[in-house]
């Protein structure tokens, strides 16, 4: 089928041309945008962008949050044959400046004055951006700059125009716009999303109507989604999984898409709509979890007893109800309780009373936070995919979820594990390439239509993909038990970091015998765990030298150890040695990036004597470290580091276990 | 950056024309013989050291205190005393230094308590809400949804107001103030004990207000560097008079302004 959404979208509106299609919280009201009145919307946006000079292939940015209007503004681009690139409202105009150079983008809508003033000053360096078209006029009514203008003068610019034009007989909208929209077709190129790459520029990911057209397809076979479900849309719409969900997989399934009042009223807005369809980073369950805990901490006697008592059900019998295996019918009868009384309320307070399908990705979720939701009986499960091969790529199904997998390949793609442990993907939804960069694309994209994803995994027994790293930091022990086994330190120190008590950990072990870690603890928690067992401490290198807190780490991982060793592939990375460090890894110290993640390098150098001693064997280790206060000036921060040795599960007994089952 | 162009604003004829105005509680003079006028969508300071008599100079604008002498013309309309309900009904509206909000309600109601004056059914039909009065609640509340969309309040619309952060307070009340689509505002110290990043929410406020809607805004501020970034003008009280007037940059060299706020060495 030759589909492209511009033709999804007249479909509709040929369809179900009165059903909801987008709505929008405006004055305190949801405020409905039908198919057919959306279709409309799109016309004269269409006609307005034409007589603005938008060309067919053309580029052009879409810059704000989810508001119907943007939305109609992109499907009138590609009813035209132009590119909408939708780029992060929050990025600053310096970083603007690359896609829009990069692109040829000369014509940008934009939602506000914020959005509006960065592209003024893109504009300084970069004059072809010549047309700009805001959505809210708030504050821009003195602001002179050619070629900028409302929205609204756009659009009455496209009704004048199509008033001129003959009318389709078949669906009422302008022959010319039919025209238009069956000029393109799916080959072409439907958009674009640069990836905010670590290192050097964004790149721009190229996408076909066909790709994205096609995984949508593939997510809604996948988990049965209708056109009667609900989502939210909140997330920014240059993030290709906000795209898919509430564009691409919107005008596939024709839901409804619901747009937030502003940004701090998402909550409140979740509550209302209730989406049956929801996805969202780890972050924002975390965020979730951590409020409802708050909430609770606060709450009255009964309340508090209740939650506890309850959730101590719904952790044991939860779980395995999602997974569709059976329960007792005495858990069961609990389990109905509970839900009357605490999951139901929880469920309906946290605005996922109708989640059918909740989806999280992009990084790796802790498995108590994965737990909690579905021990209260929210669907959530995870995904696998990125901005290159649009969105989908595995996809847990309803009952066969787990914390540690991303699920199985969906519809039409393949999966190959290269020797150096890298994921290796084929799929329709796979990017044409990377804008005017084929260097990039050729080290992304081979001749065989195998897109590598530099990230490490494998395949377990049950066909459920695992993660375990990025390829790069992916090493191999050397000498010992364990000769040549992988070792994954990401891996390692995000199952050591889901323990409460431990915020940060550095594991070695990439040409080494034996993998050995420091670990920071979580001041905080391990200061609360010691004031409960009237354990006494000076401040925070004392705690973190204490015997008991080696033992609670110790017990940490230790149960690491346990689960390392059922993986015959990461069985070597288990920890064999370690110690607590006497101060927080600190991004100022140059220890951890701005984003807070662990300069292993950086800190193997740093630290070069404690590796050294936990690597010979040696009970205790002074260090003397350099550290910057927060007002710029550095003193130095002494102690005597007690290490530590740790579990580990023997191969042979593994093995032999193994071998039985 | 020319091409954000903020002088487009157009500065009316005076509209409020304060004369000779004098306050005395007993043997104590709050304020002796001050003048000043207000053109027309402008934002005009008063501003002057602790106890220099700007919030008495306020409530003598709006009809709280009675001057002994002088006279105010509002609009062509002389007056030697104003009464509060008549400066009201007038279009002017105020806020107050210390917050005058109804702690229990939300802020929804706080902000319907605003268009008070401009309801017009009478209270049996409000209290049964039936009839002209159902439609008139809608309107009301479709023009108070608007202001909380202008002051971005939208996450708090069913907070009751005591709950909010004090800056937060500072907005609704502010909102309060516009529901009475005033001609002239009167913002006592609406910057008083907030942190820098409320007040620079609360300074783009004001000037939205003053842009979009052409509201002239009288201001008492402490924080000089808001009034000089804000104000078209600036009248400086000390001790009840006036030491001062004229534009910002005038007003910042003024010496008699300087002494009074850094102290004159003698």
């Amino acid at each position: 089928m030759n589909l492209t959404f511009p033709r999804l979208l007249l479909q509709h509106a040929a369809t179900r041309p009165q059903a909801d299609a987008l709505r929008e919280k405006e004055y305190g009201i949801w405020q409905n945008h039908s198919w057919a009145g959306l279709t409309a919307l799109t016309e004269q946006l269409a006609a307005g962008l034409h007589l603005a000079g938008l060309q067919r292939g053309e580029h052009f940015v879409v810059i704000g949050a989810n508001r119907p209007r943007l939305y109609a503004v992109m499907l009138a681009g590609q009813s035209l044959g132009a590119v909408p690139i939708a780029l992060y409202q929050d990025a600053v105009a310096a970083e603007m400046v690359f896609p829009i150079q990069n692109a040829g983008v000369r014509l940008a809508v934009v939602e506000d004055q914020e959005q509006v003033d960065k592209m003024l000053e893109v504009r300084e360096s970069y004059p072809e951006l010549g047309r700009l078209y805001f959505d809210d006029p708030r504050g821009l009514r003195h602001y002179n700059a050619s070629g900028l203008s409302d929205l609204n003068a756009l659009l009455s610019e496209g009704q004048t125009f199509l008033a001129t034009q003959a009318k389709d007989a078949r669906n009422g909208y302008s022959v010319w716009f039919n025209q238009q929209i069956e000029q393109a077709q799916s080959e072409d190129v439907a958009a674009l999303f640069f990836t905010s790459g670590t290192t050097g520029n964004p790149k721009g990911v190229v996408h076909t109507h066909r790709s994205l057209i096609d995984r949508a397809q593939a997510g809604q076979e996948f988990d049965r989604l209708t056109e009667k479900e609900e989502v939210l849309a909140y997330m920014p719409l240059a993030w290709i999984g906000q795209n898919i969900f509430s564009y691409a997989q919107w005008l596939v399934c024709g839901y409804v898409v619901n747009c937030p009042e502003s940004a701090s009223t998402v909550a409140i807005d979740l509550r209302e709509v209730g989406p049956t369809y929801y996805f969202a980073p780890p972050r924002i369950f975390e965020a979730l979890l951590t409020s409802v805990m708050i909430r609770m901490e606060d709450a009255g006697w009964l309340k508090r007893t209740l939650f506890k008592r309850f959730m101590a059900v719904a952790q044991r019998v939860g779980p395995a109800r999602m997974q569709g295996s059976t329960v007792s019918l005495s858990d069961r009868l609990l389990y109905a309780l509970g839900d009357l009384f605490v999951y139901g309320p929880l469920r309906n307070n946290l605005g996922f009373s109708r989640v059918r399908v909740a989806y999280t990705a992009g990084e790796a979720i802790g498995p108590d936070l994965f737990r909690f939701f579905r021990a209260i009986g929210v669907n959530l499960k995870q995904l696998y995919g990125s901005t290159e091969t649009a969105v989908f790529v595995c996809l847990q199904a309803d009952h066969q979820v787990s914390a540690d997998t991303v699920g199985v390949p969906c519809r039409g793609v393949d999966i190959k594990i290269a020797d150096n442990g890298e994921i290796l993907v084929r799929s329709p939804g796979l990017l044409q390439g990377y804008y005017k960069n084929p260097e990039a694309t050729a080290e992304v994209l081979d001749a065989d239509g195998w897109y590598h994803t530099s990230d490490a995994g494998f395949l377990d027994q049950q066909g459920q993909l695992k993660i375990i790293d990025r390829v790069k930091d992916v090493g191999r022990l050397k000498g010992g038990v364990y000769d040549g086994a992988m070792f994954a330190p990401k891996y390692v120190e995000n199952k050591l970091k889901f323990f409460p008590f431990i915020k940060e950990v550095v594991a070695y072990g990439d040409q080494r015998e034996q993998v050995c870690c420091f670990l920071n603890i979580d001041f905080d928690a391990v200061g609360n765990w010691a004031e409960r067992r009237n354990l006494s401490y000076t401040g925070y290198t004392d705690l973190a030298q204490k015997p008991e807190v080696y033992e609670l780490m110790r017990d940490c991982v230790n149960q690491v150890n346990q689960d390392l060793s059922a993986d015959h592939l990461l069985a070597g990375s288990q920890v064999s040695r370690f110690l607590v460090l006497h101060k927080e890894l600190d991004a100022d110290d140059g220890e951890l990036t701005r984003t807070n993640k662990v300069r292993r390098g950086f800190i193997a150098d740093k630290y070069r004597v404690l590796v050294d001693a936990l690597y010979e064997g040696r009970a205790e280790q002074y260090i003397e470290t350099q550290v910057k206060f927060e007002d710029g000036r550095s003193g130095s921060v002494s102690a005597t580091l007690q290490l530590a040795d740790a579990t580990v599960v023997k191969k042979g007994r593994h093995e032999a276990h193994r071998e039985a089952a | 950056m020319s091409d954000r162009g903020t002088s487009g604003k157009k500065i009316g004829d005076v509209i409020l024309d304060v004369q000779n105005i004098s306050l005395r509680f007993g043997g104590v003079k709050a304020l002796t013989d001050i003048s000043f006028d207000v053109r027309e969508h402008e934002v005009r300071a008063i501003i002057g050291p602790n106890g220099a008599g700007k919030s008495s100079m306020l409530n003598c604008i709006n009809g709280v205190y009675t001057p002994s002498e002088g006279s105010i013309t509002f609009r062509g309309q002389q007056f030697d005393h104003m009464n509060s309900r008549q400066v009201a009904e007038m279009g002017v509206a105020r806020t107050f230094q210390n917050l005058a909000l109804f702690k229990g309600m939300s802020v929804l109601d706080n902000l319907m308590t605003g268009r008070n004056l401009k309801i017009k059914s009478n209270l049996l039909l409000q209290a049964l809400r039936w009839g002209p009065a159902e439609r008139e609640e809608i309107q009301q509340r479709e023009f108070v949804e608007r202001i909380i969309d202008f002051l971005e309040i939208q996450a708090h619309r069913k907070t009751p107001v005591g709950q909010l952060p004090y800056g937060l307070q500072k907005r609704v009340d502010l909102g309060r103030a516009l529901a009475m689509e005033p001609q002239v505002l009167l913002l006592d110290e609406p910057m008083a004990g907030m942190n820098v990043e409320e007040k620079q929410d609360m300074c783009r406020f004001i000037l939205d207000v003053n842009d979009e809607f052409g509201t002239t805004i009288v201001l008492i501020e402490h924080d000089m560097g808001v009034v000089m970034d804000i104000s078209d003008r600036v009248v400086v009280l000390d001790y009840g008079k006036k030491i001062g007037d004229g534009p910002p940059h005038e007003v910042r060299n003024n010496p008699e302004v300087i002494s009074a706020y850094l102290g004159a060495s003698h």
